[in-house]
């Protein structure tokens, strides 16, 4: 039915799109592996990986990486604990002030970081907390928690009733209703809040570097640009510290990539 | 026969207010105890916060001496002072580049891919996908590689000998602007697509028999079927990319921190340098709210364009 030069066009389209936006990522994986710049000579079939173990050691990415880690792992942890409980109000039990508390939830989703970190820094500030893990996840948690409480009440309203009907009528307390019937059908959904977390976090860069004045506590991408600062021409090692920050969840991304497809798209449909 | 409450919900909508089954509660206590938790934290850590904003934007401060209380001044300068009016207008530019140039590029691409039924699509949505999922910061080096003086972009326009367009892109008062615009673009770009795809994949084949019916050709058919039915999906493709354009700061810190001069200032990075460096915490405050206000303000037009659509 479609002609076949139509269809040639549509490849084409199809192969442009794409080559657009695989370009820039190409681009820095072909400086991160280019020379730098004067030794030139050694390297293998002229790529240069060692590059790779320059920018990890003279960036000191042990240390920021760890500290990424612990933050994503505080984070993603704690919040989805407290978004799974939360959600499981929300979505399955009637109480007075639901509706009200539910949409206090939703505003957090649009309040920009940028409002909340400035008194935040001040008050942390006050009370000693600044350059401490705390002050790094604690805002962090309080914005994850607003999305996955929607998230999660979307999920445990769309649980079977026929589901909770059972449990009610076998007298499963409300705790172990969550635990061994809820919580194992909504498992995707958790698997979703989980990696949308993560690169979140992980990616985030307003609260850590406002939090941690003093560059103790310091996330990769944190480190990233201040390494950009101190070898703004070092175009290579530059390419190659940058690559080492966007893996972790690039990684994530192409294992479980309709997780994150699927919680873009759908966690924006709001009702 | 007395019917209980449970009998009245099995007869269906007809008898009576069908209830969604509640979990046993032992105690009317008990949700709030689930909610208690989150609450916590999400008070302290984001409704305190934001109160406090509030309360910051009326005085005026340096982070360190005494407030002095000054009232609506500060918001009085975001309306007043050239230097924010400037990045609210660059904030402006930004959501063209961030918004309106995907969902036309989204909606060109996910008609013809969507007419066309080609192959491979599912690799294609993990490609132009991918730039959403990259750190900020990684993308803003990225993109200096290319627009640096002696980069990609530049070599490219030399070795097809146009030589004179060559310049430092990101020094440029005039270009530096739409250059971090175009980077916006490629970022949201693949997530307006695979959301306006995932949109005309729903769209029943019998509305496009009939249109051919009516001797619709493919440009006919895109305005009469394709895109009164993805309106939701433009509306929530133009809500998120328009809150991530006024929201822009890792990407100015990194690529030209406001500059040159501040032809590439924006409010959220006003919002950090008052704050943090020139100590004027209740400007920045005021700046802050008032770009809470209007990405709330987005929501609420943008949702009430969709319910109305939706009734």
């Amino acid at each position: 039915m479609i002609a076949r030069s139509e269809r040639l066009m549509n490849y084409l389209m199809l192969f442009f799109f794409a080559a657009m936006a695989l370009g820039p990522i190409l681009i820095i994986l072909s400086n991160a592996l280019a020379p730098q710049g004067s030794d030139a000579g050694n390297g293998f079939l002229g790529l240069h990986p060692g590059n790779f173990v320059d920018a990890w050691q003279q960036g000191n990415f042990s240390s920021y990486m760890l500290t990424s880690v612990t933050v994503a792992v505080i984070v993603v942890s704690a919040s989805a604990v407290l978004s799974i409980l939360a959600g499981y109000a929300f979505g399955t039990m009637t109480f007075p002030g639901s509706q009200v508390l539910f949409y206090v939830f939703l505003l957090g989703i649009m309040v920009p970081s940028e409002a909340i970190v400035v008194p935040l820094f001040f008050d942390l500030r006050a009370v000693g907390l600044t350059n401490t893990l705390w002050a790094i996840a604690l805002p962090q948690i309080a914005q994850s928690v607003a999305f996955g409480t929607f998230w999660m009440r979307a999920s445990f309203r769309s649980s079977s009733k026929a589901l909770l009907e059972a449990a009610t009528l076998d007298g499963a307390s409300s705790f172990r209703t969550l635990f061994s019937i809820l919580l194992p059908v909504a498992r995707p959904a958790v698997v979703t809040l989980v990696v949308l977390t993560f690169m979140w976090t992980w990616n985030e860069f307003l609260i850590p570097l406002v939090m941690s004045p003093n560059g103790d506590l310091r996330t990769a991408p944190l480190a990233l640009a201040f390494f950009q600062g101190q070898h703004v021409q070092e175009t290579a090692l530059l390419a190659a510290a940058a690559v080492l920050v966007a893996l972790p969840v690039v990684i994530v991304y192409l294992f479980l990539q309709r997780h994150f497809i699927r919680g873009m798209l759908e966690g924006s449909v709001r009702e | 026969m007395k019917s209980s409450p449970a009998q009245a919900a099995e007869l269906g909508p007809g008898a009576g207010t069908r209830r969604r089954p509640s979990v046993a509660a032992h105690s009317r206590l008990t949700p709030y105890l689930y909610l208690l938790p989150a609450l916590a934290v999400y008070g302290a850590f984001m409704i305190y916060p934001l109160i406090r904003a509030v309360q910051l934007s009326l005085y005026e401060w340096d982070g360190l001496s005494l407030a002095t209380f000054v009232g609506f001044a500060n918001y009085q300068e975001v309306l007043t002072d050239p230097e924010l009016r400037a990045s609210f207008a660059h904030a402006l530019v930004l959501i063209f580049f961030y918004s309106v140039l995907p969902v036309v590029i989204g909606l060109m691409l996910g008609a013809v891919l969507h007419r066309a039924r080609v192959r491979g699509l599912g690799a294609f949505r993990t490609i132009v996908f991918l730039p959403q999922v990259i750190a900020l910061v990684v993308v803003a080096i990225a993109w200096r590689q290319i627009y640096a003086p002696d980069g990609t972009l530049n070599s490219v326009l030399e070795a097809v000998g146009l030589d004179q367009l060559a310049r430092p892109w990101l020094g440029d008062f005039v270009l530096a602007l739409p250059a971090v615009g175009l980077i916006g673009t490629w970022v949201q770009t693949g997530l307006v697509t695979v959301l306006l795809l995932a949109g005309m994949s729903r769209i029943p084949g019998e509305l496009y028999e009939s249109a051919r019916l009516d001797g619709a050709g493919p440009v006919r058919e895109f305005f009469a079927v394709t895109l009164p039915a993805v309106r939701g999906e433009i509306v929530v493709a133009l809500t998120l990319t328009i809150i991530a354009a006024l929201k822009t700061f890792d990407l100015i810190y990194v690529t030209t921190g406001g500059g040159p001069g501040n032809s590439t200032s924006v409010p959220s990075y006003e919002v950090f340098r008052r704050a943090f460096e020139l100590g004027q915490v209740g400007s920045a405050a005021a700046i802050a709210i008032v770009l809470t206000i209007m990405i709330f303000a987005i929501n609420l037009i943008v949702n009430r364009i969709g319910e109305r659509e939706s009734a």
